[in-house]
């Protein structure tokens, strides 16, 4: 009942390869799950079937209490849930204040009819917009570069801007697909930092998939483990690093999983 | 913005002097610049309006003349049939303020016709993509011209001969200018960023909650409900109207604007619309001269061969256009979307 998304059975099919299988998973309001597993294990394609980029082969998805299955991309990010990509794509043509600023369209009171009027109330909303977008920039410390054309920033900034974007649409779940990938060990711990603050501060869930284990084993407190497509683990970190299943499918072997796997 | 709208109305202020003060004189003692300057404003409209769903919204429509036939033959039938009645109810036809009020109703009723047949193509075309909505555009503008080819009670091959004659600089520029604030100000709002992020990425804009279907939409309205306006101008300023004056040639013209422009920048595409109005006539007058020989009279005379020159000139030299901006291009330019995330 109280669980926030919930994966039955979720299964989907490209031709003969089934990129996930039957996978259950339930996140709970205000957690931080990590979603793991080694290249090609199916996890953005996790993503893209709870964000409705793919339709599931069968299975469903609720998301408070609602399916999710057969909507469109942009119901699903209006109910709640929104998402960075693993791929950056952020809108290259706009600032990085107008990549923002564009996701706050969502909630927008306002039509067609009050961008042309220029209305008080139209102008009174612009001007909150602007000041939610500068105060979560300020959050990642990307105020400075407020018109900046995105495609000039850094890697790292970059992916910081998606979350933030990603954020803007006033999310109860948040989808981070390798946020700290390409970032340096000190990069990466401070993201990790953010996001835990983030986690607290908007009350939201998390769902992260991240390749570096010591990242995920910080600060997730739940771990699914994926492997072509199926779970083969689900559990606290301490439990999935001794997993020997885990261990298999990361190392191929009896190896251990070391505190760091870039 | 409030600056935007003080600008719009001093220029409308402006537009409306000279026009009550000063068309009589130019029409009559430059008659042949003041067809050029009518003309430019027409397409100034044209270019500014499909900017919205070429440029801003980085779709490809090759149909604008399809919505400015709609207008012009609406425009026309609704002057020729209902003006008279229209104009004897107000105040007679020579009462400088009823025609203008019964062409502000004309002008309304062709906008409003192209508008609603802009959202009948566009709700089932604008799922598609990038070359096959050219091609769907391309076809509905060959539809409608033929259509009206075949149509008896707007003459056919014929043409229409229109009455009434209303168009001045007023309501060309005023039009025009009309058409840039609407243009503009959807833009540079937060709702109408919408239209920018369905240009630079379709997968991205959907998962941050934006129904890109609808924004694609009404980009197309807005931009056939201007075409529509065009199109009654143009009606009535040349008094005679042929389906030959919507073909596939005239959409080209349009979108050879809007890409000479700069896709997204309005003033660039403003000044694109301008100078190619205004560059065949010198190339023309040109060819009267004996700089050129007379054998190349026809190269002159044929603007088709100067797109096609200044196209492959700017490809080479200026992809982003007078104006537009170089991560436009390349963005369009760059990988199709892939749905990975
Ligand atoms: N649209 C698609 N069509 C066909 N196959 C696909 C498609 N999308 C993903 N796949 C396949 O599904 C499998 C899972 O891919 P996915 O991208 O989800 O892996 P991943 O766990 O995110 O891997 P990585 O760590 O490399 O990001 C891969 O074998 C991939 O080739
Ligand atoms: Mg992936």
């Amino acid at each position: 009942m109280d669980s926030l998304l919930q994966l039955n059975h979720c299964t989907i099919r490209f031709g003969g390869l089934t990129a996930v299988s039957d996978l259950c998973l339930e996140i709970g309001p205000g957690e931080l799950v990590g979603l793991i597993g080694p290249n090609g294990a199916g996890k953005t394609t996790v993503f893209n079937l709870v964000t409705g980029v793919y339709q599931l082969t069968s299975g469903e998805v609720r998301f408070c209490n609602e399916r999710l299955n057969g909507l469109k991309p942009y119901t699903i990010t209006s109910r709640g849930i929104a998402r960075t990509f693993q791929n950056i794509r952020l809108f290259s043509s706009l600032t990085v204040f107008d990549n923002v600023r564009a996701a706050c369209n969502l909630h927008l009171k306002h039509g067609v009819r009050d961008a042309l009027l220029r209305s008080k109330s139209f102008v009174v909303e612009e001007e909150l917009i602007a000041k939610k977008t500068m105060e979560l920039l300020q959050i990642f410390g990307l105020e400075r570069f407020r018109e900046t054309m995105c495609k000039s920033l850094s890697y790292g900034d970059q992916r910081r801007l998606e979350i933030v974007r990603a954020l803007a649409t006033n999310p109860k779940l948040l989808l981070l697909d390798e946020p700290a990938a390409g970032m340096n060990p000190v990069e990466k711990s401070s993201l990790m930092k953010l996001i835990d603050m983030i986690q607290e501060r908007f009350q939201i869930s998390v769902l992260l998939v991240e390749h570096d284990m010591r990242v995920v084993m910080g600060i997730c407190r739940r771990i699914c483990v994926l492997d072509y497509g199926l779970k083969i683990a689900e559990g606290p970190p301490e439990v999935i690093r001794q997993n020997p299943k885990v261990v298999e499918a990361y190392l191929g072997g009896d190896a251990q999983i070391r505190s760091s796997n870039a | 913005m409030t600056r935007a709208r003080l600008y719009l109305l001093l220029s409308l202020i402006l537009l409306l002097l000279l026009s009550v003060f000063g068309e009589r004189l130019i029409a009559n003692q430059f008659a042949y610049y003041y067809d050029i300057l009518i003309t430019s404003g027409i397409n100034v409209i044209l270019a500014v309006s499909l900017n919205l769903v070429n440029g801003y919204t980085g779709q490809f429509s090759l149909g604008h003349a399809g919505f400015m036939a709609v207008g012009a033959y609406a425009s026309g039938c609704w002057s020729n049939n209902l003006d008279p009645m229209l104009l004897s109810l107000i105040g007679g036809s020579t009462n400088p303020i009823a025609s203008n009020l019964v062409f502000v109703l004309s002008m309304g009723v062709a906008g409003l016709l192209a508008a609603i047949t802009g959202l009948l193509v566009g709700i089932p075309s604008l799922r598609l993509r990038g070359d096959y909505l050219a091609i769907v555009t391309l076809g509905f503008g060959e539809i409608i011209r033929t259509a009206i080819l075949n149509l008896d009670f707007l003459g056919a091959s014929r043409g229409l001969s229109v009455s009434g004659g209303y168009t001045n600089l007023f309501w060309t520029f005023g039009i025009a200018a009309l058409c840039s604030y609407t243009v503009l100000g959807l833009v540079h709002s937060t709702y109408g960023r919408g239209f920018l992020t369905v240009r630079d990425d379709e997968v991205a804009a959907e998962a941050m909650g934006i129904n890109t279907t609808k924004y694609k939409v009404i980009a197309f309205v807005v931009a056939a409900f201007f075409a529509g306006i065009a199109g009654a101008l143009y009606a009535h300023f040349k008094a005679f109207i042929t389906p030959e004056g919507f073909n596939f040639f005239r959409s080209v013209d349009v979108v050879v604007m809007v890409i000479l422009g700069g896709m997204g920048s309005t003033t660039g595409v403003c000044l694109a619309a301008i100078l190619l109005t205004i560059l065949p006539e010198l190339l023309r007058s040109l060819s009267h001269t004996s700089i050129v020989p007379p054998a190349y009279h026809g190269l002159l005379e044929n603007r088709l061969i100067l797109y096609s020159l200044l196209l492959i000139l700017f490809m080479l030299t200026r992809p982003q256009g007078l104006f537009g901006s170089r991560l436009a291009v390349r963005k369009r330019a760059g990988t199709p979307s892939q749905s990975d995330g």
